[in-house]
């Protein structure tokens, strides 16, 4: 059958909606519903709000397009479809020297999702965002047509497409400039840090290539902050097969993620990391994609799911709104123990990319009553600070503060009104932060 | 020496599993089915995952008049010649009992093309012995069930064709294998109800590539289908006529 009726979820699943899911397997399914239909793209689903949700609408499922259609050994450039999973590109091209130039914590997200949310990963400071190392791209638009869209071709639509969130049409396939990948292994250090200002201090100080900051969300006081600073660079030496995760078999209860227990794990893997710091060597998979150790660990959330709050606030007053943000999430104790910082560079490729120069933080809640007004006051102190919500994990910001965050969405709205009038690829995160604009 | 595969319905995903398989382990790729567009994908995809060749070539089960060029094309590789079979359609039994005529066609795309394909090769691979023949057959074909039997009568058809032909060649060293699938997350599977326990093509097509190299005879995919089957096939007739499944 062409269409399977299902309930779709982001990875959060607080957001749900029912959709008629299609998965072409063909080019030419795919060219025929597009033709017909023209619906938005649905990649890994590894979103964490509503970003690849069509209440009541067609969703095109792309994972099954997910083939290698040309790879240059010399140059590094790589052609694929829209389906294909970062992690394989890795698997594939890292043992020939080359691998994608962003990395998010998830090994499963496609190369399409990754274009449509400009992903960015432990090396952003240094080498910028998914998209800025984009060649091309192949859209499917409204019109069912397919075009090439690149700096050069196309330019408004490229720009358009990069962190456009599927708006502009479905991204069929697409060529990446990889990045030199040394060997597939990384020598990684982990140091624990007493509180947010000596995370600063690191992230400033820090000459390596990939760097990231687990943090102690529960943590307050005098250790507002603390965490664990993991710094790695990569070395050579074979490439560790990918294991089979362990996965959550079912969904906990409650009581998995209350607070003691929280508290409790957070001390615990505070104190497991050194105070001098130590290095080891590690496969590459482990830093990249710490998330993928754990199969389906969107269910320790439980059946009502979870959001997930990231955030970046422009380096000039990071300093001193971010230690306001993080104290009202200790305080709040609804954090979980998945908290990060990271320090991000300028780099961005879109109209709607999320990154800026500043540092990032990322926090998961629980769903439940008391998480909303939270985030809502959260959503506030970063539109005021001039800082950006991340869309890609959005569930829960306020329309009104969108184009304090994004100040380019009018050329956005303006590209869309012209590639897509009828409003065919509108998602329900779309239609919740009235991403198109008033309709004309 | 190496291995050439000759892979037919390799559109379908389970068998672009099982191509990327064949690549990884540097064996030489036939691609044939009917998308021509699509099949030069998967040609390129095949090659970039390490194939040692890989190429499409046109094949239609209701076409016999182009199964003896494909089969050179096989020959003309300096590799041991191997065939896999995904090809196969389904019709919707409802839609089979409104528009009878589609049966001719089913019967053809799940027993006699492919089957008129393996006779005709059949000299050759025993001429160059040590090669696998893969037929993909069905649960279906093991019992007809009122929901599904136009279906399984062409797998029933080809699920015998293949255990005699294993029969045929077991002096002569060219393995056949039977596949047996039951619940597969493809686009044959997609959408319809009353699914459970669905195996994926990636799974199915790794658990059909070792049984392959153990030189199973008969496997179910996932294998726990063995034990369903075989309580199925246990029911008498006069409960399971009854039954509406």
């Amino acid at each position: 059958m062409l269409f399977k009726d299902a309930n779709l979820a982001g990875w959060g699943r607080v957001l749900q909606s029912p959709a008629r899911i299609a998965r072409p397997e063909r080019r030419a399914v795919l060219e025929a519903l597009m033709k017909e239909t023209p619906a938005p793209a649905l990649g890994a689903a590894r979103s964490y709000g509503d970003a690849a949700l069509n209440a009541d609408g067609i969703v095109i499922d792309m994972t099954r397009l997910d083939r290698i259609l040309d790879f240059n050994a010399e140059s590094g450039r790589v052609t694929a479809e829209a389906g294909v999973r970062l992690g394989d590109l890795l698997r594939l091209f890292g043992p020939q020297g080359w691998m994608p130039a962003a990395m998010p914590g998830t090994a499963h997200v496609t190369l399409g999702g990754a274009i449509a949310n400009d992903v960015h990963g432990k090396n952003h400071h240094a080498h910028g965002s998914f998209g800025q190392h984009v060649e091309s791209i192949s859209l499917l638009g409204a019109d069912g047509q397919l075009r090439e869209a690149s700096e050069i071709e196309n330019p408004a639509l490229f720009k358009a497409t990069i962190g456009g969130l599927g708006q502009t049409g479905v991204i069929v396939s697409a060529e990446l400039r990889l990045i030199r990948c040394v060997g597939g292994r990384v020598e990684l250090r982990k140091q624990r840090l007493p509180d947010l200002d000596a995370f600063f201090e690191a992230f400033d100080d820090s000459k390596a290539e990939f760097s990231v900051g687990w943090i102690d969300a529960t943590a307050r006081g005098t250790a507002l902050g603390r965490g664990v600073m993991e710094e790695g660079h990569l070395v050579s030496g074979g490439f560790a097969p990918t294991r089979n995760a362990r996965t959550v078999p079912f969904n906990m209860p409650g009581l998995t993620l209350s607070r003691p227990v929280v508290k409790l794990f957070n001390a615990y893997y505070f104190r497991r990391a050194s105070a001098n710091g130590r290095t080891r060597t590690r496969p590459l998979q482990e830093m990249f994609f710490p998330l993928d150790s754990l199969a389906q660990w969107n269910r320790l959330y439980g059946k009502r799911g979870f959001h997930q709050f990231q955030c970046v606030l422009p380096s000039s007053i990071c300093e001193v709104v971010l230690p306001r943000i993080l104290e009202e999430i200790a305080n709040s104790g609804l954090a979980s123990p998945l908290s990060v910082l990271k320090k991000l560079g300028p780099g961005r490729a879109g109209l709607m990319s999320f990154p800026m120069a500043g540092m990032t933080l990322a926090a998961d809640f629980r769903a439940k009553a008391k998480a909303l007004p939270l985030l809502n006051k959260l959503n506030r102190m970063v539109a005021e600070a001039g800082g950006r919500v991340y869309l890609a994990k959005d569930s829960t910001l306020d329309a009104g503060l969108l184009r304090a965050m994004y100040p380019e969405i009018d050329k956005f709205r303006a590209a869309l009104a012209e590639m897509d009038p009828e409003r065919r690829f509108e998602t329900d995160l779309a239609r919740r932060l009235n991403l198109r604009g008033a309709p004309v | 020496m190496s291995n050439a595969w000759l892979i037919l319905g390799a559109s379908s995903s389970m068998a672009r599993a099982f191509t990327r398989l064949a690549a990884q382990n540097g064996a030489h790729v036939l691609l044939a089915g009917r998308d021509a567009a699509d099949l030069a994908l998967l040609a390129q995809d095949a090659k970039l995952r390490g194939a040692a060749s890989a190429a499409a070539l046109p094949f239609d089960t209701r076409k016999p008049d182009g199964f003896a060029a494909l089969i050179a094309q096989l020959l003309a590789l300096d590799a041991t010649p191997n065939i896999a079979i995904f090809a196969g359609s389904m019709l919707d039994q409802a839609k089979l009992e409104a528009a009878p005529d589609g049966l001719a066609g089913m019967i053809t795309d799940n027993l006699a093309g492919p089957a008129q394909l393996l006779l005709l090769a059949m000299p050759e691979m025993i001429a160059r012995p040590g090669g696998v023949i893969i037929g993909v057959s069905s649960v279906s074909g093991d019992r007809g069930r009122a929901s599904n039997y136009g279906y399984g009568a062409g797998k029933a058809g080809f699920t015998a064709f293949l255990s005699g032909l294993r029969a045929r060649l077991s002096r002569s060293k060219v393995h056949v294998m039977t596949v047996k699938p039951g619940f597969v997350d493809t686009a044959m599977t997609w959408g319809l109800p009353g699914l459970f326990l669905v195996a994926s093509p990636d799974a199915a097509a790794k658990r059909i590539w070792h049984a392959a190299k153990r030189r199973r005879n008969v496997i179910y995919v996932p294998g726990f289908w063995w034990i369903i089957m075989t309580i199925i096939s246990c029911v008498p007739e006069f409960i399971f006529k009854k039954m509406k499944f």
